[in-house]
């Protein structure tokens, strides 16, 4: 298993393994992931398949999502501020967080002031990104995950490999194994003579997570949409974690993407048919909680949004790369990549993987810090047939492509910027682009130490001034994909 | 600068190229409302689709409500039951074998914990995909009491049915906190196999209670 986010300096948790070649190489190489992958993404993508089919309306109701989000995005300081006001008339605070080191330091400095030392947490890709458990665990906070999945990789001590199903890399018996053997360090035991059944396993989680939320006074969710001309907030699950989480506790901290923020409520009208039947195949998930701002007894006396950019407005300027933040973290792309399927979540080195991920990550983090990502993709187009909110991945990633390579322009000779340049098309060619990928890679290898690049040039200094960024990878993915991908005959 | 400014400025900068006179209000074109179903039959639908979730569904008429009720709950034999204010009188079974809890002072978590079930109605339901939407109005209470214990027994009228998501929307209000349950709840984390039951009720029973009339002709 990769396991580089320890070595990361705090608040880049999400920058993991940004070298996707090598990451994918190792997980290519386990069978066992392989097979789980394989299994897990062929069944989400039948059940997909006829929910959507069941709606003769299916590409209306994906154009009417795609509209209303980049719409959104063009207006999004309006309604940002429109919400902000929305919340706060409904009883709750708004802050706002410029990157993943403020978020971390308001949720922690929240959670102080409510005196408590243990946080329950409901699944979110937010806080995931910016490391937030990391950072209230140095504050000596204690953050407890209580989705399934996430109980299950943070009792691992691993990290998620899917947006949807974190866990989709461990089977029922590796489970299994581990509540036995880790669950009685962070509260009530496993019971003797559990399982691998999943409904027993399921069962222990049920337990072991009972009494952490009777308990509970502090709770930290990430949000699926906020309403601006209502305030409203909308979680989705399955578990009822999230409706424990958002329920019981007395304080309620919700960290949540700007680019999450709905015009109306009446938007919701498109998203909560797309999601649901995008995501699980399911015509609905089992509970969906929405929350106006604080209920007199009922629920959190205490709600605080958090407005977190962290590269998302850096994202927004770009006029093509901009639709990926319109991304409902259905995972639909996920499921339908053959890449994803072949290398698992973990090879993309951040809460975001597949598709999505690849043309996420290096917007969020900045292109010189994930450019292997953007050609880990085979360029076949199923995920934007997939993608509830249309969102052209391939074009995305193209795109990309040609910005990592200008990228290191600047001060260096770049070669492959001047191969890219001449010929835009040899994208549509295989060897051409081989030989311009093989050619970046090694264009990075001459700022490179020891594998890492100290200081980056330019306006990238102050950023690289503070942390080692990870040098491009020696072997691209291309030709890594040659090399471990020949089959027999071949 | 503080934060909340500089984020809007860098928003303000990143969007140069939308034109000034582009509003914020203009529904883009594209945008055309979801089409609204219209299925012959939507409490059959809502029937047929909950039970899909593995949600138990009795339909029943007005005048049998409470047997019906009764029998349900005779299922599972509570000892202590939640039964939040404003739940219609004319619904509770006549022969009660449980004690009622009414949430009034409000139960402390662990005693909901300890409670056998909860009995409640609801604001709405979609036949479309088998929801029943709580807004913790009468005859529902607060959030918790139809979270922690682990059944739930809701009752709605069938005209409280609509047929698809749009259409019930329309029919809630954002002030109060919604609850879109579907099902009993689930995980498929563990290798996608579907598991009934996690930390929301395993149980949920829904009774759908339609207009006498009806009955009668469905029950010669
Ligand atoms: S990019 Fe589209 S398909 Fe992929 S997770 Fe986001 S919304 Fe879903």
């Amino acid at each position: 298993m990769t396991r580089t986010a320890k070595n990361e300096p705090p608040g880049v948790v999400w920058l993991g393994t940004p070298h996707f070649p090598v990451a994918a190489r190792t997980a290519v190489g386990d069978p066992q992931l392989r097979e789980n992958l394989r299994r897990a993404t062929t069944t989400i993508r039948s059940r997909r398949l006829a929910a959507v089919g069941e709606l003769d309306d299916w590409e209306d109701l994906r154009t009417a999502g795609a509209a209303v989000k980049r719409a959104a995005l063009r207006h999004l300081d309006t309604h940002l501020l429109r919400l902000e006001e929305s919340v706060e008339r409904a009883g709750g605070t708004v802050h706002w967080a410029a990157d993943a080191a403020e978020a971390n330091r308001i949720v922690t400095e929240l959670v102080r002031a409510t005196g408590e030392r243990e946080v329950v947490k409901v699944k979110s890709m937010a806080t995931q990104e910016i490391g937030l458990n990391e950072a209230l665990s140095a504050a000596g906070i204690t953050a407890y995950e209580t989705d399934l999945a996430e109980l299950i990789v943070q009792l691992a001590d691993d990290r998620p490999s899917h947006i949807l199903v974190p866990a989709i890399h461990k089977n029922r018996t590796e489970i299994r194994e581990l509540f036995t053997t880790t669950m009685g360090q962070w509260g009530r035991p496993a019971p003797e003579n559990l399982t691998a059944d999943p409904a027993a396993l399921a069962e222990a989680a049920r337990l072991h997570l009972r009494e952490r939320f009777l308990r509970a006074r502090v709770a930290v969710s990430g949000a699926n949409f906020a309403c601006a001309d209502t305030g409203t907030v909308v979680v989705v699950e399955s578990e009822g974690n999230g409706r424990m989480c958002l329920t019981l506790p007395e304080t309620l901290i919700t960290v949540m993407g700007i680019e999450k923020v709905l015009p109306t409520f009446a938007d919701l009208d498109v998203f909560l048919q797309l999601l649901p039947r995008s995501a699980t195949g399911e015509r609905m998930n089992p509970y969906t909680s929405m929350w106006t701002g604080t209920h007199d007894g009922d629920g959190p006396r205490d709600f605080h949004l958090v407005l977190l950019d962290n590269g998302r407005t850096a994202t927004l300027r770009d006029t093509v790369g901009r639709q990926a933040l319109a991304c409902i973290r259905c995972s639909a792309c996920l499921n339908v990549c053959p890449v994803y399927e072949r290398t698992g979540g973990h090879a993309y080195g951040s809460p975001y993987p597949g598709p999505i991920g690849a043309v996420l990550t290096p917007q969020l983090a900045g292109i010189e810090h994930a450019p292997s990502l953007p050609f880990a993709s085979t360029l076949c187009g199923a995920c934007y047939d997939a993608c509830p909110v249309k969102i052209d991945i391939p074009e995305v990633l193209l795109h990309l492509r040609a910005r990592a390579v200008e990228s290191k322009r600047g001060p260096l000779p770049s070669p492959e910027a001047l191969v890219m340049k001449a010929a835009a098309t040899t994208l549509a060619s295989p060897r051409a682009l081989a030989w311009a990928q093989r050619a970046a890679a090694l264009g990075g290898r001459v700022l490179a130490r020891r594998g890492v690049l100290r200081r980056l040039p330019g306006p990238l200094a102050r950023w690289s001034a503070s942390r080692d960024t990870a040098a491009p990878p020696r072997e691209t993915f291309r030709a890594w994909w040659r090399r471990t991908h020949r089959r027999p005959g071949q | 600068m503080s934060s909340r400014q500089e984020i809007l400025t860098r928003i303000a900068g990143a969007l140069r190229d939308v034109p000034e006179d582009e509003g914020a209000e203009a529904a883009p074109a594209d945008r055309r409302s979801p089409v609204v179903r219209h299925p012959p039959d939507p409490v059959a639908l809502f029937a047929e689709r909950a039970a899909e979730y593995r949600a138990a569904v009795t339909r029943t008429t007005e005048s049998e409500a409470s047997a019906a009720i009764g029998a349900a709950l005779a299922a599972r034999s509570p000892a202590r039951l939640v039964v939040p204010h404003g739940f219609p009188e004319a619904w509770l079974p006549a022969r009660r074998t449980w004690q009622r809890l009414e949430d009034d002072p409000p139960l402390r978590p662990a005693q909901l914990d300890a409670a056998d079930g909860a009995l409640t109605t609801c604001a709405l339901a979609v036949a479309e995909t088998g929801t029943l939407v709580l807004d913790a109005g009468p005859g529902q209470g607060r959030r918790a009491l139809t979270l922690l214990p682990d059944f739930h027994l809701c009752v709605l009228r069938s005209a409280q049915i609509a047929p698809d998501v749009p259409t019930a929307l329309r029919g809630l209000d954002p002030c109060c906190p919604l609850t879109f349950v579907s099902g009993p709840s689930a995980t498929s984390d563990i290798e996608l196999e579907r598991v009934e039951g996690v930390h929301g009720p395993r149980v949920l029973h829904i009774v759908i209670v339609e207009p006498d009339s009806r009955g009668a002709d469905t029950h010669p």
